[in-house]
């Protein structure tokens, strides 16, 4: 696609550590267009987190990323940006901050106590905008109320503990917001709130990319959040994107094991008799990665003799959604004997 | 889901239970209180898994630790009950207490903080047996921990390893194990599934309920979760700043809930299906401060329907129905019956 914001390609990343070389995250590829919202859905350890930072260059040092991966930000009338070849720390601005914002699951960790929000904010409002101190100060605090903090004008100069859980993560958007970013990269961030809080944060977010046109990468693991917010979802697992389509077709036709595993794992109000069924066995260890499809040490469908030996490729179900599952393959290939 | 039935004996009564803290001095020398738990009143039926959700700050933790006589009981009565004792725990003595915890206990929400990184499984397990000395040789010790370690379903070559080597859900069913351990009658569950993946979540409360079922233990299960507790509770109570605002069985508070906040929390709810209906009502602003609730119904200022009457007077809880108790001036005028939502497509 070539009107995409940001295009993902073949991308690996793996990690230096004692126990040698682990691999985090493994060919995945996806675009994301601008005022698109793209959900990616996954465990504790599936690489959703460590596939977002990459395209920050957020990752530590002992980082590796394969040669043939790519992350490629093309912001229209500018030229593209290969983010993996940046080089230099000043080059990152573009994308830290700059053309890519960030918000986290724990706002608190995002501010610095010892410094005001309003200051903060006006900081990274001098370092990646032409505006003025003055200026700064008058947006900053005019994000703080266009995202609903009652008195901004005084909040401003108040630091993060004296907001609310809510209030703080309203804040730590209304910052990555401020300087018109054309990605947020948003990273669990409604896990910590309250269903209450959490319905605001969702409808302001769903407002904002309606007001500013940015796209949005949604890392959470909640598939109801997803539901609401998503216009795409991606699934991962122990590093590869086992499925991908609309939200539609991903949760009311899921068609790879572990997407239907997910979903039948998960409590459903309008079924209260529904047995919860959990996905068998733990995410292996990264250190571990099952051969094959790395899903089929916990496959309720594994094919033997077939998915432990042969990663699968993707097969297109229909207009977008795409599976990585042998059970398609095969069919495919029954269906053309 | 199974229901208790509603003649079985109460594990745990609470009148007028009252946990205040002094926040210390304000102006003019005046002290400060917090009523974390103020006025409340709940039995918890012998053998049932009863739910308790709200806010964080809703003082759902503090209630689960005064039953547990892990937290100042300021006002009011708790009694605990099973089939050999019955205890005030306002007046329990040492030598009680120390039964009591044997009888009574409780499952955290982090299996990482919850587990010491320096002990092994079978020694984290073992341990309050050892200290409790409920166990007179290390064979019977070693017997207990791997009857209880199999009931877990914990590999039990496992045993002599450390904790940092499971994965969450294998920590949470050994936090379990040692909850177990000393035979306990009742079990507050705090969180105990909140830092847990849903594939993961799924096994571990389907753990909790046969342990409920096989060993007749009764729950308390804290939860922020409604789906989670809708599905594993047959008794629900709804916290609202220190105060119980509705209490029913499950199937009747999720078909009908009766207290404003209950049908906001439920409408809150993200649903599976992405073309539901926007929710229509939208709870507005925060909990209030616990140091200083809004005078009348401690709801009033979130409620979309608060009159000035609510501004006045705080509503009693009162029952509406066979076992449906709601703190509301106006619970009669609401009906907010949930129309069976469009279920999500099953898979194809």
């Amino acid at each position: 696609m070539s009107d995409a914001l940001i295009s993902v390609r073949d991308l690996t990343i793996r990690f230096r550590t004692d126990e040698g070389l682990i691999t985090a995250v493994e060919k995945v590829s996806f675009d994301i267009a601008p005022g698109e919202i793209l959900g990616l859905v996954g465990e504790s350890g599936s690489g959703k987190s460590v596939t977002a930072k990459s395209l920050m260059r957020l990752n530590g040092e002992n980082t590796v990323y394969d040669p043939e991966s790519r992350i490629t930000l093309n912001v229209p009338g500018e030229t593209p940006l290969e983010v993996l070849s940046l080089r230099r720390e000043r080059d990152m601005i573009a994308i830290r901050g700059g053309a890519i914002s960030m918000i986290f699951q724990e706002p608190m960790a995002s501010f610095a106590p010892a410094i005001t929000v309003g200051r903060q904010m006006v900081e990274q409002l001098l370092i990646h905008t032409s505006l003025t101190e003055a200026e700064a100060r008058e947006l900053s605090i005019e994000m703080l109320a266009r995202v609903g903090i009652p008195e901004p004008a005084r909040r401003f100069d108040q630091y993060a503990f004296e907001f609310s859980g809510g209030m703080r993560q309203r804040a730590m958007i209304a910052m990555a917001l401020s300087t018109r970013p054309r990605l947020l990269i948003a990273d669990e961030p409604t896990t910590a709130l309250d269903v209450t809080i959490q319905a605001q944060v969702i409808d302001l977010m769903k407002d904002l990319v309606a007001e500013f046109g940015m796209a949005i990468l949604f890392i959470t693991h909640d598939l109801g959040v997803i539901a609401q917010t998503a216009d795409r979802v991606a699934v991962m697992y122990l590093g590869r994107i086992v499925e991908t389509g609309s939200v539609r077709q991903v949760i009311r036709a899921p068609a790879h094991p572990y997407t239907r595993g997910l979903l039948d794992a998960l409590p459903k109000l309008d079924d209260l008799d529904a047995e919860l069924t959990p996905i068998p066995g733990d995410i292996p260890s990264p250190l571990n990665r099952p051969s094959g499809c790395v899903f089929h040490t916990r496959c309720p469908q594994m094919i033997a003799g077939v998915c432990e030996g042969r990663v699968p490729g993707y097969t297109r179900l229909g207009d977008g959604h795409d599976v990585a599952c042998h059970l398609y393959t095969e069919q495919a290939m029954e269906a053309a004997r | 889901m199974s229901e208790t039935p509603e003649t079985a004996p109460p594990v745990i009564t609470a009148r007028n239970l009252t946990v205040r803290y002094t926040l210390g001095h304000g102006l003019f020398g005046r002290k400060t209180h917090l009523d974390a738990v103020d006025n409340i009143s709940l039995s918890i039926a012998r053998g049932s898994f009863f739910g308790l959700v709200g806010e964080s700050g809703s003082g759902k933790t503090t209630l689960g630790r005064a039953l547990l006589h892990a937290a100042p009981i300021s006002d009011g009565e708790v009694i605990y009950a099973d089939e050999e004792v019955r205890y005030d725990l306002r007046k329990i003595g040492k030598p009680e207490l120390k039964d009591y915890r044997k009888r009574a206990q409780m499952i955290f929400q982090d299996p990482y903080a919850a587990l010491s990184p320096r002990m092994t499984v079978r020694d984290i397990i073992a341990e309050p047996l050892e200290v409790m000395g409920l166990t007179k040789s290390r064979a019977e010790t070693d017997a207990r921990v791997r009857e209880i370690a199999a009931k877990c379903r914990l590999n039990l070559e496992h045993l002599r390893r450390f904790p940092h080597a499971f994965s969450g859900g294998q920590r949470q069913r050994i936090s379990i194990a040692r909850a177990l351990v000393s035979g306990p009658r009742f079990i507050v569950a705090d969180e105990a599934v909140a830092a847990l993946d849903v594939s993961i979540q799924a096994d571990v409360l389907n753990l909790l309920k046969t342990i409920q079922r096989d060993m007749g233990i009764s729950f308390l299960f804290i939860s922020h979760d409604l789906s989670v507790v809708a599905h594993v509770c047959d008794h629900v109570a709804v916290m609202y700043l220190g105060q119980l605002v509705e209490t029913a069985p499950t199937r009747a508070l999720f078909a009908r809930p009766r207290h404003p906040y209950t049908s906001a929390l439920l409408s809150a709810i993200p649903s599976l299906d992405p073309d539901a209906p926007k929710t229509a009502e939208k709870l507005e602003g925060e909990i209030p401060s616990p140091t200083n609730p809004p005078p009348g119904c401690k709801f009033n200022t979130r409620c979309r329907f608060a009159r000035p009457e609510c501004r006045q007077s705080a509503p009693a809880l009162r029952e509406l129905a066979s076992g449906h108790r709601v703190a509301c001036h106006f619970a009669e005028e609401f009906d907010f019956s949930r129309a069976p939502q469009r279920a999500a497509a099953a898979p194809a």
